[in-house]
């Protein structure tokens, strides 16, 4: 009574972890459900090789009494006849139940990798690029990987080690009751014994999935600022805190093992005290005269195989243990829902004019903290607007919601957040893909895939014919340097594009959106890391561009927008000012006092 | 096998936990070979003979031993993790060494989602293979030779059908391992492309939203998917006909040991125990085939993630420092160039062609030129990221080459053209170059880069945290961040590479001062974007497509050299007409 309150709540929590356990389940049983006719099948050779498995020793019984008691040689040759075939349907059985076990559990790998990557998809910016990368990457590389061994390791000796088990217990109570009763007499203690080592095992496997993430997390980013590294030197400090890190998943594995291996041997005494038991007591039946030896030999044979689908169950159970783990983690992502989604009535929005308005707009990345409020802008068909502004003022916060990269009226507590409309189609009516590929945006880090040059330009447009592609090349003035490169339009750029300068790799993301010919174009700071030559040539290519279209062009330097047909000057989320260049200029306030700073030569 | 020996050679770190392990392991397997001599016992001289208190000994006695057995089954697993996962420690430490000695061109070839997969799962099977596998394999082969001897004491002739049965195993064996490690090979390269995938999506997605790709990204990845499923599918077949089939061989032994054995028994030549006691050391010899199978899968996977992992450790870096590598002692920071030449990779395209000039301490140098002229390389060889072709590079009178990398990189300050911040707060991204640097030093500097502001206005100040990267700054943010990094260092030399072309010009004005003040009494290369740069230079170097074609000040150049002047009028436009004006 005096820890009963205390064994409530260990009973209630773990309810709950075994409804939540059972929820993972069903869900994984759920994604294998394509595939329940190569389960089934694969059971029902379990059923076989287990049943083929359990006539042995009751075979090897019945040539012993035979063999003491009458010397029949005709019989015995029978018996090893039988037991032949029953090994060889044995063997066959379990082969194909293993191939279509891995079959069905190498694909359930495939799609779960599928699932989850149109998932992240369809998460928007805001949460990937919140999440670390190297996280999302751990997930899908080693939980999806932990789940198939489960499958095609564990899956079917778990339940073959069940059905092994069952037909050992019919097999031992037709030979004698009381034997089978010694040896069953052990179960309850092996069921506590493997429920506490489980329970410890999950919570030690779960620290290990997080403390690998964390070692994967790490190598990624350094892997990602290698050359700042070497550039300031911290080889051995990085190296350093790189082996704290993996220090602690080193002795999170250890701790979860110590688990694991404190269970099989406590295991292997239970079942050697039962098999003494068995030994005992059928030693006691035989001396008395009431069971033939031959009994007593086949419950030793059963009392030993009888625990090994035991064994087997408790050992898969582990496994079983850190694949639902995984699989936990896995649905998590699964589930989070997406803040940007298509509406439901969701219209395809029709090739548009690119009649832009920003009506009341409200944002912000922070619940409560607007950064944008009651923005009223229209840039009608054609025009291009210029905006300028100091760092962090919402430049690109600004585009990023015409993309509907982030949400409109997001993060306020205001009941209206505004609308952006384009030829008065309201943006978050729309479904996402009509929307973008209306549009094409050039950012100030410039991205390419791992892949060739020429299929970085299609990007934009995969039917491009060559010509197109490198047409798009010559207007964004990129051809000229391409085919200087060692293979030309052919030549592969790395997944960080680092053979390229980053104003060759910002030239290649130019022809990109050159070749989408969009109804809408936004340059964010695009020509900000090509040196001004390059600027000056690419601008010549952009005004072509520009023309019949509507622009966005957010630029830190102040020529690139003097041709603009309106300018926005943006300081802390709202317009401070706007007009033509030349206006503003005479207008003497902000945007005049950046253009001059902006020229303004310190004097030695 | 000759990569897996090498990794086996890691067990040398830990050599009293290995032995430890495995005399567990012996005394383990002891314990197994004496339980069918129990029983046999319990048979021949208990309940064949009806003598109860035989059968009490050898109960007794089998108790005795699984507890025993339990003990040291235990501490042989434990030891046996404590060893895989100290291995897997090291693997990856060393890789992670290696990875932060290697050249920049090497990683501009390399390709992340690949070394992410030697760094997990080639590791983890290795570790299995090297912690697990290896004294397994030996414990079962002494399991094996162990009940062999056993079973001849007992009866010949009943063990030389065990041993045939043996042989047969062995050779299915070999014949499959063979077949399975260059399909494991496939198998692991797919694997490793269908990561890079997902890793440029991750850091590309961005531009996969922008241009509504996603369908194609995920077509392009599940293809990639399929491939990989194809290939593991052809390494389950082989793999599943494997298993049962030596597990069918195990089976016929036992048929031969009822049948061979009835028959010797009918004949009085063998005692019903020890008829038992062969079916269960049969039992003995499948669990270590067993095991010799599982381990031969992982062997061959383990072999093939090994040659991988080496493969990384044995490349050597094209840049190292040489074996009579001098330190740098604190320079004045006089460069010369010397008929350098350089390109990227041997049969590239030379990107620098003899590039000779003489940049004296103090001195800042602008460097010009258009996209591809080569701007980046000259600064690029400096820090010597790269070596160059033929010529060399020299500080104050020492050839690059012959210094220590530390000694050199300590005295340069460098602001890359991507700005890249770490996880960790500002103040730790300030101080990455200096990590003992105090917090007044890291706001001296922060202040100097014009990013004090900034930073104390963010809800932590110093101690933001800010992500993977750098997310939640503005460019121009970071890129203040990463010159105050480099202000801290306080180096001798100073590099800026672009260093202030994504800040508004607001800001920019702000850096430019600072920056005034920061390059007195430092050597100062800057890839010029700015004609106040230009102007102010003490000497500008012109590239054009990988050739110095003109150096000097701007007022020689502005009247030696045409190019110069065109490439004034194209970059600067109707404000060189100012600059000609002012100077008149």
């Amino acid at each position: 009574m005096m820890h009963g309150g205390g064994m409530q709540r260990i009973a209630e929590t773990s309810e709950e972890r075994a409804q939540n356990r059972g929820r993972v389940l069903s869900r994984l049983l759920y994604y294998l459900h394509p595939y329940r006719k190569a389960i089934i099948v694969a059971l029902i050779l379990t059923l076989i090789s287990s049943a083929t498995q359990a006539v042995g020793p009751m075979l090897i019984g019945w040539a012993i009494d035979d063999i003491i008691n009458k010397g029949d040689i005709a019989r015995l040759g029978m018996i090893v006849l039988f037991l032949f075939i029953a090994y060889l349907i044995n063997m066959f059985a379990m082969r194909y139940q293993i191939y279509l076990m891995s079959w069905s559990g190498q694909r359930l790998l495939a799609d779960l990798r599928n699932l989850i990557m149109a998932h992240i998809h369809k998460l928007s910016l805001q949460y990937l690029e919140r999440k670390e990368a190297g996280d999302l990457m751990s997930r899908v590389m080693n939980d999806v990987d932990v789940i198939n061994s489960f499958i095609t390791q564990g899956m079917a000796q778990l339940i073959g080690g069940f059905f092994a088990l069952i037909g050992l217990v019919i097999a031992m109570l037709g030979m004698d009751w009381r034997l089978a009763l010694s040896v069953l007499i052990i179960i309850p203690f092996m069921l506590l014994t493997t429920n506490f080592f489980a329970i410890t095992a999950r919570r030690a496997y779960r620290k290990t999935r997080t403390t690998i993430g964390d070692v994967s997390a790490e190598l990624q980013e350094e892997l990602g600022g290698i050359k700042v590294a070497q550039a300031f030197n911290r080889g051995d400090l990085n190296t350093r805190r790189f082996m704290e890190r993996n220090a602690a998943n080193r002795d999170a594995n250890v701790n979860a093992n110590a688990v694991t291996s404190a269970f099989m041997p406590a295991m292997d005494v239970l079942s050697t005290i039962d098999m003494a038991i068995v030994a005992g007591y059928g030693g006691y039946l035989a001396v008395n005269g009431w069971i033939s030896v031959g009994v007593v030999v086949a419950f030793i044979q059963y009392a030993q195989n009888f625990f090994r689908p035991i064994q087997m169950i408790t050992q898969m159970w582990t496994i079983a243990q850190s694949a639902l783990a995984a699989a936990e983690r896995i649905f998590d992502l699964l589930d989070v829902v997406p803040d940007i989604q298509d509406a439901p009535d969701a219209v395809e929005l029709p090739r548009v004019k690119g009649d832009v308005c920003f009506d009341g707009v409200c944002f912000g990345y922070i619940p409560n903290q607007p950064v944008i409020c009651g923005l009223d802008l229209c840039v009608p068909t054609g025009a291009t607007l210029a905006i300028v502004g100091p760092t962090g003022a919402g430049k690109s916060t600004l585009v990023s919601l015409l993309m509907r990269f982030y949400e409109v009226g997001a993060g306020t507590s205001e009941s209206d957040g505004g609308r952006i409309t384009i030829d008065g189609y309201d943006i978050r009516k729309v479904t996402q893909h009509s929307l973008r590929s209306q549009m094409a945006i050039v950012l100030q880090e410039p991205f390419l895939f791992s892949g060739t040059v020429m299929n970085n330009i299609r990007y934009s447009r995969l039917d491009a014919s060559e010509a197109e592609v490198e047409a798009a090349a010559q207007a964004a003035n990129a051809h000229d340097f391409i085919v200087r490169l060692p293979q030309g339009y052919q030549t592969q750029v790395g997944e960080r594009g680092t053979m390229l300068s980053q104003g060759q790799r910002q030239l290649i993301s130019i022809a990109r959106a050159v070749l989408a010919d969009p109804r809408i174009l936004i340059l964010d700071e695009a020509t900000a890391s090509v040196d001004t030559r390059t600027e000056a040539l690419i601008q010549k290519a952009l005004n072509q561009l520009l023309k019949g279209r509507t622009s966005f062009v957010i630029a830190h330097r102040l020529s690139t927008v003097r041709n603009a047909d309106l300018v926005i000057v943006v300081n802390d989320g709202s317009i401070v000012e706007r007009g033509t260049h030349t206006e503003l200029l005479a207008k003497g306030g902000l945007y005049a006092d950046l253009y001059n700073r902006q020229f303004y030569v310190p004097v030695k | 096998m000759k990569s897996l020996n090498r990794a086996l050679a890691y067990l040398r770190y830990y050599k009293w936990t290995t032995s430890g392990a495995f005399l567990c392991l012996l005394l383990v397997n002891a314990a197994n070979l004496a339980t069918p001599q129990l029983l046999r016992l319990l048979i021949d001289r208990g309940i064949n003979v009806l003598n109860i208190s035989w059968v009490l000994y050898c109960v007794i006695g089998l108790i005795g031993v699984a507890v025993f057995r339990g003990i040291f089954n235990f501490l042989q697993g434990y030891w046996s993790e404590v060893i895989a996962q100290g291995v897997a420690y090291d693997l990856r430490n060393r890789i992670f060494a290696k990875l932060e000695v290697l050249s920049f061109s090497y990683h501009d070839q390399a390709q992340t989602g690949k070394l992410m997969t030697r760094m997990t799962s080639d590791v983890d099977l290795v570790q299995m293979f090297v912690g697990k596998g290896f004294l397994q394999l030996l414990s079962a082969i002494i399991l094996l030779i162990g009940s062999i001897i056993i079973l001849f004491t007992m009866n010949w002739r009943l063990t030389l059908v065990v041993i045939f049965v043996l042989l047969l195993i062995v050779g299915v064996f070999i014949f499959f391992v063979r077949g399975i490690t260059p399909i494991s090979m496939r198998v692991q390269q797919k694997l490793a492309g269908l990561n890079t995938i997902l890793q440029e999506n991750l850091a590309g997605v961005r531009v996969v939203k922008a241009f509504a790709r996603e369908t194609y990204e995920l077509d392009r990845y599940m293809r990639q998917n399929q491939e990989l499923l194809d290939e593991s599918i052809i390494l389950v077949q082989k793999f599943t006909t494997l298993f049962p089939m030596i597990f069918f061989l195990g089976n016929l032994a036992i048929v031969g040991i009822v049948g061979i054995g009835g028959l010797l028994a009918i004949n009085q030549q063998l005692t019903l125990g020890e008829l038992v006691a062969f079916v269960n050391y049969n039992n003995f010899l499948l669990m270590p085939i067993f095991m010799l199978g599982m381990i031969g899968s992982m062997l061959s996977r383990a072999e093939a993630s090994a040659q991988r992992i080496f493969e990384v450790m044995d490349t050597q870096s094209d840049v190292k420092d040489k074996p009579d590598a001098i330190s740098l002692p604190a320079i004045n920071g006089q460069v010369i160039f010397e008929n350098v030449s350089f390109r990227y990779y041997k049969g590239g395209e030379d990107v620098l062609s003899k590039v000779t000039f003489t940049a004296n301490p103090g001195q800042v140098v602008a460097i010009l030129g258009q996209t591809g002229s080569g701007k980046s390389s000259i600064i690029n060889l400096l820090p010597r990221f790269y070596d160059v072709t033929s010529g060399s590079v020299l500080i104050d009178g020492y050839d690059v080459r012959n210094v220590t990398l530390d000694s050199l990189r300590s005295q340069i300050g460098i602001v890359l053209q991507e700005t890249t911040l770490f996880s960790g707060t500002i103040r730790e991204n300030i101080a990455y170059g200096r990590p003992e640097a105090s917090l007044e030093d890291v706001v001296t500097a922060a202040k100097a880069a014009q990013a004090y502001e900034f930073i104390s206005e963010l809800p932590e100040g110093f101690d933001t945290v800010v992500g993977e990267r750098g997310i939640g700054l503005s460019g121009g943010q970071k890129q203040r961040v990463a010159i105050a990094r480099a202000l801290l260092v306080n180096p001798h030399i100073l590099i800026l590479d672009d260093s202030t072309s994504s800040v508004d010009a607001e800001t920019e004005y702000k850096i430019q001062q600072a920056l005034q003040q920061l390059i007195a009494g430092r050597t100062s290369f800057i890839i010029a974007q700015r004609i106040s740069t230009v102007r102010n230079a003490d000497l500008i170097l012109l590239m054009d497509k990988g050739y110095l074609v003109a150096q000097g000040t701007h007022n020689e150049l502005i009247r030696t050299s045409e190019i110069y002047v065109s490439i004034l009028e194209t970059q600067f436009g109707e404000h060189v007409q100012l600059q000609e004006d002012e100077a008149l």
